[in-house]
């Protein structure tokens, strides 16, 4: 079990407001013959450690999804995959930092199409550095799988053997780059 | 509460059309029933059409859906699937895709057939069509075959369990259409 020294440690203390122009949060899911990869243009987060439990959150609007074929992206709005018009957001909240070995895992609900689901996320954090501004700069890199039925996120087709054209495993990767806040 | 009804069959005494007229029958007083009698007028569609001003039919079948709440659509099947002309004028509506009128829409799919299946292959092709330009499909099948058979002299579905089946999907349809009111207020 950690202490909350240990837990304080996880992350540099702060408040870390994110980088949105340079964060990413993209997928990536297995679709016929090999894979498929999107990311959100808009998405937001924070990284606050003031007390005694530090806590990551992150969102990203579905309406920003950018893939290359404007007719995905709109079918992907739709009721058939992320439902927009009634869940405009994706959202995580950690309820659990650990670090070691420079790799941190990340606990928390992520919530997709309104339906919340306990996810682990890993990843690498590196040490804060300072820019040409002086301001602090935090980069966390995080990645995760979920199966995205149980978000009901259902849409898929049969392929002529009868296998699903989409898997159901969507690997959902974070590249946030946080500025800590004056 | 208004639901635009849909015949995918053109024809004058088509048997799709009294399934909807037997669905107004069961509509609550308050919902505003509109049978829409313009798909046949709908031109192939045409990307070069769709760049400059629309045809008339075409901006009235948009117009038409863009003011109901609800759409219901009864299908025929036509060599296994649904009729051409009807995905002809899906086609024409599902443009633009991001902002088409049945983007979010929250529709139902019943069908008749003179044989004995009940158009159900159409009705599952017409829901796939209707999932991917981006409507709300809403759960509930409601399969009349033998449709020659299954309607008295003033157009009432005689069949109990049918009309129970219908019934629902009615439900299902008004309750999305509620729902959706709801979220966009």
């Amino acid at each position: 079990m950690s202490t909350t020294t240990d837990i304080r440690q996880a992350l540099p203390v702060g408040t870390w407001s994110l980088d949105p122009i340079h964060s990413t949060i993209g997928f990536e899911v297995d679709y016929l013959a090999g894979s498929f990869r999107g990311q959100f243009r808009e998405v937001a987060g924070k990284v606050t450690n003031e007390g005694d439990t530090p806590v990551l959150t992150g969102s990203a609007k579905v309406a920003s999804v950018d893939v290359k074929d404007e007719n995905l992206a709109a079918h992907l709005q739709s009721p058939d995959f992320f439902d927009a018009e009634r869940y405009p957001e994706l959202s995580f909240e950690s309820s659990d930092i650990d670090r070691a070995d420079g790799l941190v895992t990340v606990r928390g609900g992520i919530t997709i199409k309104g339906v919340e689901k306990p996810v682990v996320l890993t990843g690498t954090i590196a040490a804060p550095i300072i820019d040409y501004t002086g301001s602090e700069k935090l980069s966390v890199k995080l990645d995760t799988t979920v199966d995205r039925t149980e978000f009901g996120v259902n849409w898929n087709v049969p392929l002529p053997d009868g296998k699903p054209a989409l898997a159901d495993e969507v690997k959902l990767s974070a590249e946030l780059f946080f500025v800590k806040e004056a | 509460m208004k639901v635009l009804a849909i015949s995918g069959s053109l024809r004058p005494d088509s048997y799709n059309t009294k399934l909807l007229r037997a669905a107004e029958e069961l509509l609550p007083p308050e919902v505003d029933f509109v049978l829409y009698q313009g798909v046949k007028a709908v031109p192939p569609y045409d990307e070069e059409d769709d760049l400059q001003v629309v045809p008339m039919s075409v901006a009235a079948l948009r117009s038409a859906i863009g003011e109901a709440d609800a759409v219901l659509f009864a299908t025929p099947e036509y060599n296994a699937s649904i009729p051409g002309s009807l995905k002809n004028a899906l086609d024409w509506v599902s443009r633009p895709i991001e902002t088409n009128t049945l983007r979010n829409k929250p529709v139902a799919v019943v069908g008749a057939s003179t044989g004995a299946f009940g158009a159900v292959w159409a009705q599952a092709d017409l829901r796939k069509v209707l999932a991917a330009i981006g409507a709300r499909v809403v759960e509930g099948e409601v399969a009349v075959g033998h449709a020659p058979t299954r309607f008295d002299e003033n157009g009432r579905l005689e069949d109990e369990s049918l009309r129970e089946q219908l019934q629902e999907t009615l439900d299902s349809l008004l309750t999305e259409a509620n729902t959706r009111a709801l979220v966009l207020a």
